[in-house]
Formats: structure tokens, sequence, C-alpha cells
């Protein structure tokens, strides 16, 4: 199938090789990906920030380069719960009211798209390495993608995932959160490294960039060995 | 910023950073989580038992109107004198009218974080009252002049030795952190002043429209005894905590008690039903019943977030609240605290005045994934954001939205934008996190990630 892979604003200038890894995943499962060029943010952080007035024209830029798109994978469960779960509400009573249900129910993440929709767990992946995996919040309750990721992950050859204790616990990113109440998202990030370094891991896997580079930003600080790798690199390793 | 905000950060910036604290709480909500999960596992469905719940409470305050006139009538047919206050004013008036008609002079209180939200006790003291805190986590934030930490635990942010160091100091006790020895020496203190209170206060978890009852939700059995002494009782509650139906509490009982502290049943569950009747021997001469709004009405308007009056005040949204844990309850400077206070909060005491409560979060979303009412917790606080921005916006704020989308909807200048960043970058290492970095709130205790030299859509373009 033709896949219109939209790459978030952050992978994109901070993270390319997270995106590359999942056109490169796509195309050797036999689809064709197209990235739309004229778009790179889906209006988040204006929105979570209550400037809905502000994020709509963005928003909407995203759903006319989407509107003809078959099936929509975002390389982000955070920018995946805004086009799927929140863009409905944005343009709620609006024209595109039903345009931005339609594409919210064409979008998919990354590793839910590839598990939940195509049926791939196995991508005959190696990496040889201890990881533990952090659930981010929007992928994990706003889209409610737990298990996917782990399947994924269970068939990397040479891969030992370790569940740490606060699997689930907010990394402290949260957008412009973490410059808002930069010492309120420290501490949390510093309860989430200490609860990844405890499992021994080698790497912390996740499946939103944004959020290890939280994790990443506090252990190189801190010195921490322990390093971070999106979800689909550790997939594209062979 | 309001006067609010600018002490909620101060104070935020304090607690975030001191590890002893973060410590004490860990450990406090480690066994609650421990004992709450296990107590889940004893409903045959969990996520049925919260739907249920959740509709009782939207039957019920969808119709609080019919429901509180039923409970009114059925009470006050056992001789109860129900008394309806529309603001803190106005019930603190006619808690120190009985107060007054009665010519009291001591008080016993039993835990009710509604008198925490109208601050009874500094206007019951101010009036030459004595008023004594008889739940032991209450007597000890009441000995140490603080509010209470948590809205269900209202002391877990003291260990046993400040416990122990600050009964010596204020009751002259003997030193000792055994748990049991503490709680004897309060007891000793606490059994004095129910002999002699002229009235007893307490609050309600819940209140039955089919029976015209009160139910009182302990574990110390102070507030059975607060209203068994004393011959004049008054409660306060606010409007919202009535249920319809006398058997809505065999869900709400065992929910509060697995969700507000990890047991099947609290220790003490009473129904009250008004003062003492004829032919019988025991129970208040007098019953008073305050019914706070405060607000509430106005919430209830709020259809969008009227669910946030499901509230059973459990706590649980606290319990697992990264915020919280990380700040502690003190900070946010208000009566509620954690996901509910930044919710209702700016509903109860002003929008633009408590609106970084709502911002003070990451809409994680564990707040809403754990309430057992289901009240839609996080997406409200992103309401109330939405909300603030609207009547008044932050003018460098929305600016920064407004260039930041025209950058990101327009390639040729996100790829500059791209550019002029990797340019930037080195400068801003030369800086990095000191007042001159531009991006210091990130970078004074984390590093940044380098501008990859070539984007993903770079190489897009170039692989096509």
């Amino acid at each position: 199938m033709t896949i219109t892979l939209f790459i978030p604003c952050f992978v994109d200038a901070l993270f390319p090789r997270a995106g590359i890894s999942m056109v490169e995943i796509l195309e050797r499962l036999g689809h064709t990906v197209v990235c739309p060029e004229e778009i790179a943010c889906c209006g988040q952080p204006a929105f979570n920030s209550g400037y809905w007035d502000q994020s709509r024209p963005v928003a909407a830029k995203v759903l006319e380069q989407l509107k003809d798109a078959e099936t929509v994978v975002i390389g982000s469960g955070s920018c995946g719960a805004m086009v799927k779960k929140f863009y409905p509400e944005l343009f709620a009573k609006t024209p595109q009211a039903e345009l931005a249900r339609q594409i919210a129910a064409r979008t998919w993440e990354f590793s839910d798209f590839l598990v939940s929709k195509l049926g791939v767990t196995d991508l005959g992946a190696a990496f040889p390495h201890k990881v533990t995996f952090h659930d981010g919040c929007h992928g994990l309750r706003e889209l409610g993608i737990k298990q996917s990721p782990r399947k994924l992950l269970a068939n990397v050859q040479g891969l030992q995932l370790v569940e740490m204790a606060e699997a689930e616990t907010c990394c402290g990113f949260g957008g412009t959160f973490a410059a808002k109440f930069p010492m309120i998202s420290t501490a949390m990030g510093e309860v989430k490294c200490a609860s990844a370094v405890e499992t021994g891991a080698e790497f912390v896997v996740s499946n939103d960039s944004s959020c290890l580079m939280h994790l990443q930003g506090l252990l190189s600080r801190q010195g921490k060995p322990i390093k971070t790798i999106h979800l689909a690199e550790v997939l594209n390793h062979r | 910023m309001s006067t609010f905000a600018t002490q909620f950060l101060k104070q935020a910036r304090v607690m975030a950073g001191d590890l002893r604290h973060r410590q004490i709480i860990r450990t406090a909500l480690g066994n609650y989580g421990i004992a709450r999960d296990k107590g889940k596992t004893s409903f045959q469905d969990w996520e049925g038992a919260r739907q249920l719940a959740a509709e009782t409470k939207w039957e019920a305050v969808n119709h609080l109107d019919q429901y509180l006139e039923e409970f009114v009538a059925k009470i006050e047919a056992r001789r109860t004198k129900v008394h309806w206050a529309s603001t803190s004013e106005q019930a603190r008036e006619i808690i120190l009218q009985i107060v007054r008609d009665k010519n009291a002079r001591s008080i016993i209180k039993s835990k009710a974080m509604t008198a925490e939200e109208i601050h009874l006790n500094d206007a019951l003291e101010a009036a030459g009252l004595n008023v004594v805190e008889n739940d032991l986590g209450e007597f000890i934030v009441q000995l140490r002049h603080e509010t209470p930490y948590h809205i269900v635990f209202p002391s877990m942010h003291l260990t046993r030795g400040e416990i122990s160091e600050l009964f010596q100091r204020e009751l002259g006790s003997a030193p000792t952190d055994d748990p049991q020895e503490l709680t004897m020496i309060a007891r000793r203190v606490l059994r004095k002043k129910f002999l002699t209170a002229d009235i007893g206060i307490t609050g309600a978890n819940f209140a039955i429209a089919e029976t015209g009852m009160i139910s009182i939700t302990e574990n110390e059995g102070n507030a059975r005894l607060t209203a068994a002494l004393p011959k004049t009782m008054i409660t306060l509650l606010g409007i919202e905590k009535v249920l319809p139906k006398l058997e809505d509490l065999a869900l709400f009982l065992p929910m509060l008690a697995t969700m507000g502290t990890g047991q099947a049943l609290t220790c003490y569950n009473t129904m009250y039903g008004g003062p003492r009747q004829p032919g019988e021997s025991d129970g208040p001469e007098e019953w008073h019943i305050v019914l706070l709004d405060n607000h509430r009405t106005e919430l209830l308007a709020d259809a969008e977030q009227r669910d946030a009056l499901h509230c059973i005040r459990c706590g649980a949204c606290l319990n697992v609240c990264p915020i919280f844990r990380n700040v502690g309850g003190h900070t946010y400077g208000t009566t509620y605290s954690g996901p509910i206070g930044s919710v209702i909060t700016p509903h109860l005491r002003g929008l633009q005045d408590w609106k970084h409560l709502s911002n003070a979060s990451t809409l994680c979303g564990a707040c809403t994934e754990t309430c057992p009412v289901k009240i839609d917790l996080h997406h409200h606080l992103l309401q109330n954001r939405r909300n603030a921005s609207a009547t008044q916006p932050a003018f460098f704020e929305r600016l920064a939205y407004q260039i930041f989308g025209s950058i990101t909807n327009r390639p040729a200048l996100w790829a500059i934008a791209k550019k002029l960043g990797r340019w930037g970058q080195p400068l801003q290492n030369l800086v990095k996190g000191s007042a001159l970095d531009p991006a210091k709130a990130w970078t004074r205790t984390r590093e940044l990630p380098p501008l990859a030299n070539e984007s993903f859509k770079d190489w897009w373009r170039n692989r096509k």
C-alpha cells in the first residue's frame, strides 16, 4: 500500500535517523512511502499551551496535505495523539470537522501500525543489547499503545528487554512544560532516569523521540553511560 | 503572573530539588500503590465498577437539584436543621452563629476538607474559640500550624521522628518513634478534648438522598466520637456529595477505601440520620447540616467539566501524579492539590489567578487513568489552558506560536530555520547554561541534542 509518513518537526531536525529507519522498514515490507514535504509540525505546542487559534492554521495545513492520503503513519506517539485524538476536538464545529475525523481514523502511530494494521511483529532485526522500554504518555494513554512496541522488541535477535519500575511514569518532558517548569521537569526526569539505570540496561528505547531527547539530555549531563534510541532504529538494526 | 503563580514557582523550585522529601513521598506512596493494586483485584470487574460509579455520580450531579431536595426533606423530617451556604463567608457565618447561640467555648472537629476550603478554623479561632482537630494526621498538622499536605494523608510528609519531636515540644511527651506510642500520646490529649467539647464538627463523604443520611468514612473512630459526645453537631459538606440511593454505598464505600488508602474498607463507615430521636438514648441533641456551594454550581453549569463534581476526594490522582510527587501538597498553595485541585481551583478561586496549576502538568494522563469515577482530569487541564489564553492571552507566548507556525508551515522558512539553528548552536554552546543562553531553561540541567547536519527532509530530498 501507499503509506504517507508524517515525520514531526523535532524528528526531522534532531533525530533524522529515526525517520529514515521508518522509511527503510516500511519499504522493506514492500510498501510505497511518501513524505509530504510541505508540513513540518502538527500544531501540538500551541494546542497544548491553550493557544488553539494559533494551533489551527498549522493543523489545517496538515489536514490539507493529508486529505488524499490512504493511510497516514506518524513517527511519534505524541504527534500521533494530536492528529488522532485532538484534531477532531480542535476542528469541532468548523468546516474541517469531518475531514479531521476522517484523517484521525486513517492515522497510525508507527509501531502500532506495524503490529495492529500490518500484523507484522518480526522485522528480522538484531540488536544484541539489554534494553528497557519507556512508554511515552500520549502513545500509552491517549492511543492505548502498550503491547505493540513490546511485541516488536520481543522478536529482535539478541535483544533482552528488562522492564523498569517506572516504565509508565512520565519522563517530565511535556513540550513547553520542560521550559516553563524546568525544575519540576528535571525532577521527574531524574526519577525516570534512575529507574532506567536501575535495570542495568544499556539503552532506553521508546517510540517517542521527544521523551528520549529529555532523558538523553539528563543522562548525558549526569554522565551516565546508558543511551537512548528510538524503537524504529532498533527495529532497523541488523 | 499572579502572586499565587509566583509563589507556586518559588516553592516548586525548592521542593523539586528536595531529595529527602522525594524519598519520603516515594516510600509512602510506593506502599500505598501496592495496597491499592491488590485492593482493585478484589473487585470482580474493576473497570465495570468505575463505569458504574461514574454513571451513578453523573446521574446525581445532573439531577443535583432533585437529589438535594430529597436529601434535605428526609433529613429535616428527623429534626435536623439544614442551612444553605452560597459562599465560604456565608458558611462560616452560619457556623459562627450556631456557636454563638450555644455559647460554645470549645469545639472538636474531625477531618473535613470542606472546612479547610472555607478556612473555618481561622474564623472560629478569631472568634475566640478553642478548636481541636481529632484526626491524627490533622491533629499533627494543626500542632505545626500547617494546612494538610494531602487530602487523605494530611501529615504524610512527616517522619515518625519529626512527629515525636513535635509532640515533645508541644505536648511535653517523652521521645519515641513507635507509631503506636505516638498514637497513644495524641489519644490521651484528644480524649480530654472530646469530653469537654460543646460542639462537634464533621465533614461527610456522601449524602444519601433516598434515606436522608450522611455517610462518614474514617479509620480512627474519631468522627464517631465527634458525633457521639458533644450536644451539638455541625456537618459541613459540598452540595456535590449527594448520591441517589443507599445501595450506592455498596459500591462507593469499598471504592473510596481502595483508592484512598488501599484498604478493602476503612475501619469505620457510619451513617447518620440526624440528632437523637424521641425514645433514643444517645446522640447529639441538635444537628446542623451546612450545604456549601462556593462556586460548585458554576462548575455544574460548565458542561465540559461538570464531571469534576464526581470527585469523591479519594486522593488517588494526587498519589499517581508525578508533579504532586515531586513538588508536594503545600506547593499548590490551596486546599485541593494534585490534578483534581489543578482542575477545580481555577473554578473555585478564579481562572487567571490559578491557571498556572493547569499549566504545571505534562498532560501525562496518569490521573485520568486512575480516577475511580472517571473524571477526564488531564483534558480538563487542557481546557483550562484554552479558556485562560482565550480570555487573557500572554502576548509574547501567543506571538511565539504565531511565528513558529508560520515557519513550520513554509518549507523554505523551516529549512532556513534549521540551517540558522545549526550555525547558532556552536555559539549557544559557548554560553550553555549561563544567563546569556537563550535555552537556559533547558540547559541548566540538561544537554541539548545537536541539530542534525542532514535533516530527515534533506535526506528525503537527496534520495529522490
